[in-house]
């Protein structure tokens, strides 16, 4: 047993976030918020780096990777809160033209809703009667769909838990960045510990979210993925609240990014598969 | 990232799960949980027998006479054994996890002589004497006082919460021998013998019912000099090693023992009718997520400690604050499930409920734990 992450596991993550952090940094992110869209040279550019394709097998043209290193990446792209149907394009990867070199953009309908409708350029699942809502979160339109949630596919439900993972690490790094220049009775506030207590506890959701990623990746169980859905959505909601809770007054502005993990991180948990759905799942299983 | 396991740890495991399958039958039976004495006995027999087969001290290094076990090797010996039903370390626990390691680590070569084998065998047992009435959180602060005389340490103080005192032949102590230095440097580690003159014992009871921790009063007891392990004023560094030991692999039994009541306590909802209820059923879905992760964290900092061949670190406090609030809500779940069969104190549930509660307060309370996880893994500023 070796339950850490390989050298070239972290070489992946590394290079994946190098690659964010020169196409998709905080003044790319602030740029996309005020003018919504899919950024489609992004889009192609985590195609040629194998995001999309990763999973598929050598000789179709993948990189023949596993789980493991696909939630890395997924990790990053929340972290990042990178936009677009990211999952949906990779779960297509190898069944819908394109999708794969991300020249085309996939979305797919899970249960009540579907994002990105009006972008993609291949939907998978009956989108009919689809009606836009205003979605609280300012980088992922949303329809809503008439009919009852079908099974969501186990991987789908995996790579969204990695991505309120990179939302929780981040959240977390925010919030304990902040406590230590932020001053208030001439010292740090993190030097407090109603502040303290709260980074600590965001730590420990998170990095129990993180072997529960990790290792849920590693099985591929769908109870394990159901189990890494539920504590990672509420590592991601909790860690941005507490977050924004540090950050004071300036974690209620538009300005701050705080709110641009919480509102992606309530999208995500009632995405592929809610909490109440994992529970049921996890019960079932006793 | 891999959770299979090797041939050679699989072989291990097999190897064990066999003496284990002949070795519990010829177990004494188990005594009354009030019975201290008893459960001393007992658990000293299945110490004897761990060493007869060559599995006592697993963990410890071969030069202190353990097995110089990997800690996946220790991992797998804690998990087979708690699912083979068998007993826990009790009143081995601070001999094995706390003094033991302690003098493996800082002893001289005839202090392990001295120490180290009879509790490999389970000869003689140990307790932990630091918390004091005015030093707990704050242990720095004790003030139980050790005067030099000739070739005696004298020692007058009081200890308080000592677990197993009244059945220990040896007892850990911190003691304070420089008053006027700083408070972490007048510290120093002594091997107090319970038998010496000056010593009294008075059980405490706990809100279970039970008297498993004791006060300690200390009137003018003689310790040799030669008792004392590392250097005098040394011994809060000394006593470091033994807590990162504490917050290691501590728990691993009790999670494989937590999975497997909620596995149980599943089917007395479904039994009892309470299954129907969303909210009991949900919340042990949860429950099932909660422990499974927990194993995994296991997993994760056990390979950790295999890579870094070190001590486990701060890491263990991320695990206990987390494992302690798991457990009493599993309890308190318990207590849903079972309605007003969990005030039935003959119920094992509502024992283990109340026991619970110290979970969150032995050990570093989670207060404590937090200041751990923020100062020293998050690096912030260290309060006033
Ligand atoms: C079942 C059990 C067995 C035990 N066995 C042993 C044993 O064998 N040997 C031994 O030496 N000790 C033992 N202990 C003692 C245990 O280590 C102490 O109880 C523990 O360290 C807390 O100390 P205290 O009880 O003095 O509480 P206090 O330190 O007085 O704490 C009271 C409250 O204040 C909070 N607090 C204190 N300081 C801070 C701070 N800096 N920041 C935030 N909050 C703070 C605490 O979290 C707690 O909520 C045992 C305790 C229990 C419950």
């Amino acid at each position: 047993m070796d339950f850490q992450l390989t050298s070239e596991q972290r070489a992946l993550q590394a290079g994946m976030r190098e690659l964010l952090a020169a196409r998709f940094d905080r003044e790319a992110l602030r740029a996309a918020v005020e003018r919504p869209g899919l950024d489609r040279a992004l889009w192609r550019a985590l195609g040629e780096a194998g995001f999309f394709a990763l999973r598929l097998p050598e000789d179709e043209g993948g990189v023949g990777l596993g789980l493991p290193e696909a939630v890395l990446l997924f990790e990053e792209a929340g972290r990042a809160l990178l936009p677009g149907p990211l999952v949906a394009t990779h779960l297509a990867a190898g069944a819908v033209k394109g999708a794969a070199s991300g020249e085309t953009v996939v979305t797919r309908v899970d249960g009540g809703l579907v994002s990105w409708l009006a972008e993609a350029d291949h939907v998978q699942g009956d989108a009919a009667g689809a009606t836009p809502l205003r979605s609280v979160d300012p980088l992922t339109p949303l329809h809503r769909i008439p009919g009852t949630r079908t099974a969501e596919p186990p991987e789908a439900v995996l790579l969204t838990a990695a991505e309120q993972l990179g939302s929780a690490a981040r959240t977390t790094q925010m919030a304990v960045q902040h406590a230590r220049e932020r001053t208030q009775f001439g010292q740090p506030v993190g030097s407090f510990q109603a502040v303290k207590h709260l980074c600590a506890d965001m730590l420990v959701r998170t990095e129990v979210a993180r072997v529960a990623v990790y290792a849920a990746a590693v099985t591929g169980d769908a109870r394990e993925i159901a189990g890494a859905k539920l504590l990672a959505d509420e590592a991601a909601v909790r860690g941005a609240r507490d977050c924004l809770q540090v950050h004071g007054g300036m974690g209620f502005t538009w300005e701050a990014d705080v709110h641009l993990h919480l509102k992606r991180a309530w999208v995500r948990a009632e995405q592929w598969q809610s909490a109440e759905r994992a529970c049921e799942l996890l019960a079932a299983a006793l | 990232m891999d959770l299979t396991y090797t041939e050679e740890e699989e072989a291990f495991r097999a190897g064990l799960r066999a003496w284990l399958s002949r070795a519990l039958p010829q177990l004494p039976p188990k005594p009354d949980p009030l019975d201290w004495p008893g459960r001393r006995a007992y658990d000293t027999a299945w110490q004897r027998m761990l060493y007869d087969a060559g599995y006592a001290g697993l963990h410890w290094p071969e030069a202190a006479g353990g097995r110089g076990a990997t800690p996946t090797q220790h991992l797998i010996y804690l998990e087979e054994t708690e699912k083979a039903g068998a007993p826990y370390v009790g009143a081995n626990f601070v001999g094995l996890l706390h003094a033991g390691p302690t003098i493996a680590a800082e002893g001289t070569p005839g202090q392990r002589a001295r120490w180290l084998p009879p509790v490999l065998r389970g000869d003689e047992i140990w307790c932990q004497g630091f918390s004091e009435p005015d030093a707990g959180s704050d242990l720095a602060a004790l003030r139980t006082r050790a005067v030099r005389d000739g070739d005696d340490y004298v020692v007058t103080g009081s200890k308080i919460w000592t677990s197993h005192a009244e059945v220990a032949d040896w007892c850990e102590l911190l003691v304070r021998t420089d008053p006027d230095a700083p408070k972490h440097r007048g510290i120093t580690w002594l091997a107090l013998p319970m038998d010496a003159p000056g010593i009294t014992v008075r059980p405490l009871r706990t809100l279970a019912g039970s008297a498993e921790f004791a006060e300690v009063f200390l009137d003018e007891v003689r310790v040799p000099v030669a008792n004392r392990v590392g250097a005098e004023n040394d011994g809060w560094r000394v006593t470091m090693v033994t807590l990162s030991f504490e917050r290691g692999t501590a728990f691993v039994g009790e999670v494989v023992a937590c999975r497997r009541t909620l596995a149980a306590l599943a089917k007395t909802a479904k039994a009892n009718g309470s299954w129907d209820d969303s909210a009991v059923r949900r919340q042990l879905g949860l429950l099932n997520a909660e422990f499974t992760a927990l194993w995994r964290l296991t997993q994760w900092n056990v390979s950790e400690a295999q890579r870094g061949g070190g001590v486990p670190g701060v890491g263990g406090s991320v695990f206990k604050l987390r494992y302690s609030h798991a457990r009493q809500e599993l309890f308190d779940t318990a207590a849903r499930v079972l309605g007003p069969d969990a005030l039935d104190l003959d119920r094992d549930l509502t024992l283990d409920r109340l026991s619970s509660l110290s979970y969150t307060i032995a050990a570093g309370t989670s207060q404590i734990q937090r200041n751990i996880v923020a100062e020293r893994i998050l690096g912030l500023p260290k309060g006033r």
